[in-house]
């Protein structure tokens, strides 16, 4: 049960700055998914709330307490890496045992912990047996339950779904968030993959460059995106990202009413129509040039008429469309996000910039 | 190489037991020698089939030695031998896991220097840097010692470049999650490293011991006193017989008790030898 503070933090390798001034604060109990593209400073972040990392400037505190300098073993959080990092001589209940061991925790208080976290992940049957005996789903289960017998004031993870295949991966998933539900244990979750992390998340961190572009609830960054990388990274199909001169080019009026300053428009392809909303709504000219069907819905690529701009629309079901055929696609002014290219920044929210 | 030919199997049988004779026939030499008497050996006809001095020869080599050619007993010689291969191959083991250790897990100054000139010095086995180390070891008054023996051959470079090469191999998540879980460097190496290098190290061993057995230059130049004989040399001191033809049924006697130990070793060490060499545990 704590709190971690990031301030200013900074780490750069020579010259070369990874991570550039972080400001977070995380609460109590949280489960806070930092997300980006690789080689944006999210693992080396986490490599430094954990110890392993040397920090360039700044400060981290875990519980109130500067923990800057102090050791990993020292700062009372437990880590679950990509690989999972198991002891692969020693058995389940070895690997979950050594961290205690080394503190000198007591016989019985072992026992108990290691007891409680077997049921907790079902790993009790396994105790006995060596990592290389196990599948990939039973290793990253033991690889918690490391974590877990800790009773630590934070859970750090780098990646810990990555090496399992997809099915497994949302399965692990669930049981993560179901498991740090009732742990109620501060978490730091460092992903590439922004479904995980929107379906993980208390509050989302999405980096880009060593900088944090938005901090916010999955449902914060998905509706409204501050910054025109949030807006492109998050969400799959990627949101629609126009030149405000294509949108109107396609659509034949002169001027739209947008906020000052805004010269991009995002618009994520869930938000077109092909028919005519009930609600005034701007139609485009546009020409088909590829359906792809993948299941429940159909992503539509399309391009605009009078600027040769490629969108993406998704649309339920299979609309009975060819391809090259010409379409009208509708979209709504509120489903609309105003963006400034050059700033990167949404112009319709006041001084809602990025810590 | 899946080719079922019976003509094919039948030459490539041949050609391994052609090959096994060729090995096997000095070493059956040997040990039929080892049982007949004096003199039968050099008398013209070689015998082929084993002899009826078997018991007396092998008494006389292994309790009195051969005094003529002043060799101590065989059993003193064994003993020598042992204890310089054994501390030769464990010193080699403690001191480049060590400094393998210390090179790849600790960032100092000159690493890669210190790496290399360690490196280096497998260029410079003992037969070259002979007569430097013979004038240290002289100096440091070890002529005729078991430190003179076994100290200027137990730095391996070989080994400290295997067990780097292995250390590499080994995930630096593995040395992460150590720390995290509280085992400072000590404690890492020694619950973490030295049971993961456990297979390398057996099979260095092996391969360490019979380096140590067979030494035969370096025992031959600081060991002057009988006590301190090595078995491998002491057999050249034993076909060294002034006037007289080598006894050699006593020779041959000494020659299969000094193929012994290696054999024994590599006989029961053999399982985590080949596992040592071919997998690793991960």
């Amino acid at each position: 049960m704590a709190t971690i503070n990031l301030v200013d933090l900074m780490k750069s390798y020579g010259p070369i700055p990874a991570v550039k001034g972080i400001n977070l604060s995380v609460k109590d109990g949280e489960l806070i998914v930092l997300v980006g593209p690789s080689g944006c400073g999210k693992s080396t972040l986490l490599r430094m709330v954990a110890g392993l990392e040397s920090v360039t400037s700044g400060r981290i505190e875990i519980a109130g307490r500067d923990v800057v300098k102090a050791e990993p073993a020292e700062r009372d959080i437990a880590m679950v890496f990509q690989n999972y990092a198991l002891y692969p001589h020693m058995t389940v209940r070895q690997n979950l045992e050594y961290g205690l061991k080394n503190r000198g925790t007591l016989r019985e208080e072992i026992d108990r912990r290691v007891r409680e976290a077997g049921d907790i992940l079902e790993i009790g049957p396994m105790l006995d047996r060596k990592p290389r005996q196990l599948s990939g789903g039973q290793r990253q289960r033991v690889a918690m339950g490391r974590a877990i017998v800790r009773e630590p004031a934070a859970f750090l993870f780098d990646e810990p779904l990555s090496n399992l295949d997809a099915k497994l991966r949302v399965q692990m998933r669930v049981e993560i968030k179901k498991l740090q539900r009732r742990l109620k244990t501060t978490s730091l979750y460092v992903t590439h993959d922004q479904l995980e992390a929107m379906t993980l998340a208390d509050r989302l961190v999405v980096m880009n460059g060593g900088l944090v572009e938005q901090i916010g609830t999955p449902t914060e960054v998905y509706d409204r995106p501050a910054t025109l990388f949030v807006a492109g990274f998050i969400g799959s199909p990627p949101m629609n990202l126009l030149p405000v001169s294509a949108l109107a080019a396609a659509s034949g009026f002169e001027t739209l009413d947008l906020p000052a300053g805004t010269d991009m428009v995002g618009i994520r392809p869930d938000h077109f129509a092909l028919e005519t909303p009930a609600e005034p709504s701007l139609a485009l000219a546009a020409t088909v040039e590829l359906l792809e069907p993948v299941g429940g819905e159909s992503h539509l690529h399309v391009r605009l008429n009078n600027g040769d701009h490629p969108i993406i629309l998704s649309v339920p079901g299979r609309p009975d469309i060819v391809e090259a055929a010409a379409i009208t696609v509708h979209v709504r002014p509120g489903d609309m996000h105003p963006f400034n290219r050059e700033s990167g920044h949404r112009t319709d929210t006041p001084a809602a910039k990025p810590q | 190489m899946v080719e079922n030919r019976p003509f094919l199997t039948l030459l490539t049988h041949l050609v391994l037991i052609i090959g096994v004779v060729i090995v096997v026939f000095p070493v059956y030499l040997a040990l039929i020698a080892s049982t007949h008497g004096p003199g039968q050996f050099v008398s013209g006809l070689v015998p082929l089939l084993p002899g009826p001095h078997m018991i007396e020869n092998y008494s006389t080599i292994w309790n009195e030695g051969l005094s003529s050619s002043g060799a101590p007993p065989i059993w003193v010689m064994m003993m020598n031998s042992l204890v310089m291969a054994v501390a030769i191959a464990v010193g080699k083991i403690m001191i480049s896991l060590l400094s393998a250790y210390a090179i790849v897990y600790f960032k100092f100054p000159f690493r890669l220097l210190a790496f290399w000139i360690i490196f280096i010095t497998l260029m410079l086995p003992v037969e070259v840097r002979i007569i430097p180390t013979f004038k240290v070891v002289a100096d440091l008054g070890m002529l005729n010692s078991y430190q003179g023996l076994i100290l200027p051959l137990i730095a391996s470079a070989t080994a400290t470049f295997l067990f780097r090469q292995f250390f590499l191999t080994i995930p630096d998540e593995l040395m992460e999650a150590a720390r995290v879980d509280g085992a400072g460097p000590m404690k890492f190496f020694r619950d973490i490293l030295l049971p993961l290098s456990r297979t390398n190290i057996a099979a260095l061993f092996v391969i360490l011991f019979i380096y140590g057995w067979v030494q035969y230059m370096w025992p031959l130049l600081v060991t002057s006193d009988s006590r301190y004989y090595t078995i491998v040399m002491g057999i050249k001191r034993l076909a060294a017989s002034a006037d007289s033809e080598p006894l050699w049924h006593l020779v041959m006697a000494a020659v299969i008790l000094a193929m012994l130990p290696p054999v024994l070793i590599v006989i029961f060490m053999q399982r985590l030898f080949v596992k040592g060499l071919v997998e690793t545990e991960k």
